[in-house]
């Protein structure tokens, strides 16, 4: 058996499905948990694709723009859990649907 | 320089761009989100070895650093922080599931049908370039650092500022009233 070699095709192939996956976890799912892990998925399939075209040009600024979107990932995070944190004191749920007030 | 044959590389990514869309999977389908944070992090180090497959080596090792270690224990924390056992997750997927269904396979063939559509590669560009500044290899961190600082140095400052926004609005949501 004969592979053939991995070309950036193959890298934006397999961002797509993760991304789709994703999608599929923002858009179902209930608990924020959950969704905000799929946001990371997302993140993480849009990195894919800068990796790969920075090997495909030769050209490092991908990469370089792969570490700001980890950068802001992170920061992502913790905004996002800090907001869980609360939602959870105020309502003693990590459920979307019970998110329904700004101010509680 | 190259250390894996091609065929090995090859193998290499059909394995990891696996453990990447199961723990995907994983993560979208599991009922218990601390199963889903492992997945999660199955996830994150499969990419990190999709990134080494492609000569960006300090980015995986960041990729494997940040999410694997940061990101990772900042969901586990809250994770175990908001006691699950209390939280009965009646029905797991909101009502509009199969409309989501349908826009997320949408997106996804149309994805797929740019990246198929999209012509062949005139001239692969130099892989050598991605460890080296001005022709001479000086490997990929130290290459990727020259152009970090020299010409995305605005943008490296601003994402300082971004992260110490983020840490002070994260402090003051987590705080207890």
């Amino acid at each position: 058996m004969t592979l053939g070699a991995i070309g950036t095709g193959h890298y934006l192939v397999l961002a797509a499905i993760l991304f789709g996956i994703g999608l599929v976890g923002i858009l179902t799912r209930r608990n924020l948990i959950t969704v905000l892990m799929s946001i990371e998925l997302l993140l993480n399939s849009v990195n894919l694709n800068l990796v790969a075209f920075a090997h495909e040009r030769g050209d490092l600024t991908g990469q370089v723009f792969a570490v700001f979107t980890i950068a802001v990932a992170a920061g992502e995070a913790a905004v996002g859990l800090g907001i869980l944190l609360a939602l959870f004191r105020m309502h003693q749920t990590t459920e979307l649907d019970r998110a329904r007030e700004l101010e509680g | 320089m190259e250390l894996l044959s091609a065929h090995g590389a090859t193998l290499l990514f059909y394995l990891f761009a696996a453990v990447v869309i199961a723990g995907a999977i994983g993560v979208v389908t599991l009922r218990n989100p601390m199963y889903g944070a492992l997945c999660l992090l199955a996830t994150f180090l499969g990419v990190a070895a999709l990134f080494l497959l492609r000569h960006a080596e300090f980015v995986g090792v960041v990729q494997i650093f940040v999410y694997g270690g940061g990101v990772m224990v900042l969901f586990l924390f809250v994770i175990m922080l908001v006691n699950l056992h209390r939280l009965r997750e009646v029905r797991m997927f909101a009502g509009t599931a199969p409309l989501a269904a349908v826009v997320a396979t949408l997106l996804v063939g149309m994805l797929l049908w740019a990246v198929l559509a999209r012509p062949a590669l005139v001239r692969a560009g130099d892989t050598a370039a991605l460890g080296a500044i001005g022709g001479e290899q000086i490997g990929n961190p130290q290459a990727l650092a020259w152009v970090l600082f020299r010409d995305h140095l605005v943008a490296f400052e601003a994402a300082s500022l971004f992260l110490l926004v983020a840490m002070i609005g994260a402090v003051v949501l987590g705080r207890r009233r």
